[in-house]
């Protein structure tokens, strides 16, 4: 196995692996390619290295597998309500929606490589919940307040699960890097639809995705009293995590 | 059908991906360019800018070595306080002096930010007790804060240095709450990085645009703290040294 091949590979790929790879050379990364397995960020290298280093690891493919699932739930989502006629207005909700449905869309493909033969198949998804949104595709309103529901729970998902990562690093690094852009995403979103970008205590719909966010103590620290900053703004500067259950909680009426 | 936003910092293809080793050196440049582009004052006066909110209580020219960042949880935990001091400082002379044109919405949006920037300062600084670091002494003579391209492009990119610098240290931690809480501020980071994009290049792709999450992956940026302290260096007066995880 040629190792420089590879490397030109996956530039092909990603034109900017070398800078999103965290080191500072070619030669470095080469450099650790050897040692140990290093964090691809393409989905050739990223599969390759979960198959070498963790395929044993059932809690790592257990997280990948959830986060699979969060993503197929997003990417479909978007895709659909690109197609909807009538339903994206806008040249801001146009480009907003595309460059998300883009990251969406290659998160699937990233993991599902990553994956391989374990990664689980895309589910059927019902995205009137059962009836609970029986306008999701046909109302703009509904699909944007689903929207920042679903990023704003992919944040919150990856969030809980980064420590079940601890024991690989490469896969917990990509794992952040892809938690980073769901955040931004729903950054977003939120301003799309006239809120800030950052959660201010535990509002929202539905209210599950939104539970636990008025935190205002953390590392045992109450911070509010720490620095006499309001409460908003407070626990706007913490986002919380969820556990696995509670995501599955918020996703599952979304499963046909 | 995509479209792409004229977007002064997309860097061109034929910059990047090239074998070097002052790729470092080449981001920052990136940056610079990127600043220059949205009109930061590269040449600004040399004159430090008296800067009264400064807690720092190191000395300007002052050497602070964060030692190696992988080595334990209080360097990665002191990395961050560094970072955070930065950015709290620097919005605090945003939200003092406002830049002409600065409309309540946005200014409101920048107090948020210096509120979770200080808030997540404190908290470090609390958390660290007395193993942490001096306050720096922030050094913002390049930036023209009468000039809004020149504070929203000096604040796009802070935070996306700041998101890539959690997402790359963040593998350095071993105490699970830690991750954990590194992770609760590294969101509101890149929620920052968002909305700061937003004021910067309106109802574009920007707010995570090509240029801060690879297209065909769809991953975020993850820096090393070597390079992430050659990126901040230039806006503190105190000469941060810090290395990456892993060195022998």
């Amino acid at each position: 196995m040629n190792l420089q091949n590879i490397l030109n590979e996956i530039e092909k790929v990603d034109a900017d692996v070398f800078e999103r790879l965290d080191h500072v050379s070619r030669r470095h990364v080469f450099h650790n390619f050897l040692k140990k397995a290093v964090t691809g960020v393409a989905p050739v290298a990223f599969g390759a290295i979960l198959n070498k280093a963790y395929a044993q690891s059932s809690t790592v493919t257990d997280v990948l597998n959830f986060a699979l699932t969060l993503e197929y739930l997003e990417a479909e989502f978007y895709n659909i309500g690109l197609a909807s006629p009538g339903l994206i207005t806008g040249m801001e909700g146009w480009n907003t929606f595309q460059q998300i449905a883009k990251h969406e869309n290659a998160h699937v493909a990233l993991l599902k490589t990553a994956l391989g033969g374990a990664a689980i198949s895309k589910p059927k998804f019902d995205f009137s919940a059962k009836g609970a949104y029986p306008d999701t595709f046909s109302n703009y309103k509904t699909f944007m307040a689903l929207s920042q529901a679903f990023e704003d729970t992919g944040v919150r998902a990856y969030k809980g699960q980064a420590a079940n990562l601890m024991s690989a690093p490469d896969i917990l690094t990509v794992a952040l890097q892809i938690h980073s852009v769901e955040a931004m995403h729903a950054a977003k979103v939120r301003y799309l639809g006239g809120s800030r970008g950052w959660i201010m205590g535990a509002m929202g719909m539905p209210s599950a995705v939104y539970a636990g966010e008025d935190m205002r103590v953390q590392g045992g620290v109450d911070v509010v009293n720490l620095t006499g900053l309001g409460t908003e703004q407070v626990t706007g500067a913490f986002d919380e995590p969820l556990t696995k259950e509670q995501v599955l909680a918020i996703a599952t009426p979304f499963l046909a | 059908m995509e479209k792409l936003p004229k977007d002064p910092t997309v860097i061109p293809q034929g910059f990047t991906g090239k074998a070097s080793a002052a790729l470092g050196r080449r981001v920052f440049l990136r940056y610079l360019g990127a600043t220059a582009a949205a009109g930061v004052a590269l040449n600004a006066c040399k004159s430090e800018i008296a800067e009264p909110l400064a807690t720092g209580s190191a000395r300007a020219g002052e050497a602070i070595d964060l030692g190696d960042i992988g080595s334990k949880d209080v360097n990665v935990l002191n990395y961050a306080y560094a970072l955070e001091q930065l950015e709290a400082a620097f919005y605090t002379h945003v939200v003092m002096n406002p830049y002409m044109g600065m409309n309540g919405y946005e200014k409101a949006i920048l107090m948020d930010i210096r509120d979770h920037e200080i808030a997540h300062r404190e908290l470090f600084k609390a958390a660290l007790g007395s193993a942490a670091i001096p306050g720096l002494t922030p050094n913002f003579s390049s930036i023209n804060f009468n000039s809004r391209e020149s504070v929203l492009g000096t604040a796009r990119v802070f935070e996306a240095v700041g998101v890539s610098a959690y997402n790359g240290a963040g593998k350095y931690i071993t105490t699970p709450d830690y991750l954990v809480l590194a992770g609760k501020i590294v969101s509101v980071e890149a929620r920052h990085t968002a909305i700061i994009s937003e004021m910067l290049h309106p109802q574009t792709m920007s707010f995570a645009g090509d240029d801060i999450v690879a297209a065909a992956s769809g991953l975020g940026e993850a820096r090393m703290p070597e390079e992430v302290l050659a990126l901040v260096r230039p806006y503190v007066q105190e000469i941060i040294n810090g290395k990456n995880g892993g060195h022998a």
